[in-house]
């Protein structure tokens, strides 16, 4: 996989998830996505972005446009240095919340996109990285 | 813009989403329409989401819970023109709204709730 290009969305509150869900988006649509395939990535990143926002206060959103041998891609980095998750396994699952929430942000999001990679400690922070390849 | 207009005809609220759904957007929504049911005695809320491209797991809570609270205020709640891929991902994501009625454009809401509440699952 090579990195094409890069973007660093910095996430502090509520309008930051806005800015990151429509550069997902954007870059989905440049890349060739169909409309599905951005509002697909776009609402992922949206749900990973609340979540740094209503966990961690704040963050980082890392945009890339990648490429494998076929077919152009992004790579979303969600980063923050908050409580972290506990336990992953059982945040995955549908229906988990601690928030009060419907549940379905990890889990959800992880449906909407190709690629899921969590990495969490208590006390050290989350990282979430998804990845979304455009249909051929 | 932190205020979306709601628009009254006969005992309908009538809102149209043509910006960007933010937190502080949908809670404000979901407090005044409320207001403006109790104040107006409002049987229905007509909510246009037609040209909103992103419904998140937040904002779909959000349109459910207005729909709850519309009817437990004896309003009734018809979601109006949900684009197809922001369908999909819903339901991709298991989100159902509940409780939420919907119609694919406002001529059809209309009709919907001129039908009376028993008809409707």
């Amino acid at each position: 996989m090579r990195i094409v290009s890069a973007q660093l969305i910095p996430i502090s509150e509520e309008s930051d998830i806005v800015i990151a869900r429509q550069r997902a988006g954007q870059l989905a649509k440049k890349i060739g996505m169909g409309l599905l395939e951005q509002t697909k990535i776009s609402t992922a990143t949206s749900e990973l972005a609340r979540n740094i926002v209503r966990y961690a206060k704040t963050g980082e959103v890392m945009i890339e446009e990648v490429e494998n041998d076929v077919t152009p891609g992004l790579q979303i980095t969600f980063r923050d240095c908050g409580p972290g998750i506990p336990d992953i396994e059982m945040a995955m699952r549908d229906g988990y919340t601690t928030s009060g929430g419907m549940g379905l942000g990890l889990s959800g999001s992880r449906r909407l996109v190709n690629e899921f990679e969590i990495s969490s400690k208590p006390g050290m922070g989350t990282t979430i990285v998804i990845k979304k390849w455009k249909r051929p | 813009m932190d205020r979306i207009p709601i628009l009254k005809m006969g005992d309908c609220l009538i809102v149209s989403i043509q910006e960007e759904m933010h937190d502080r957007l949908a809670r404000a929504l979901q407090e005044e329409l409320s207001e403006r049911i109790y104040r107006t005695s409002a049987k229905a809320v007509l909510i246009d989401i037609s040209t909103v491209q992103i419904v998140d797991s937040f904002i779909g809570r959000m349109i459910a819970n207005i729909a709850g609270i519309s009817g437990i205020m004896d309003a009734r709640t018809v979601i109006i023109g949900i684009q197809p891929a922001v369908a999909i991902t819903l339901v991709e994501m298991g989100i159902m709204l509940p409780g939420v009625m919907t119609a694919l454009n406002i001529e059809d809401g209309m009709k919907l709730l001129a039908q009376p509440p028993e008809l409707h699952p």
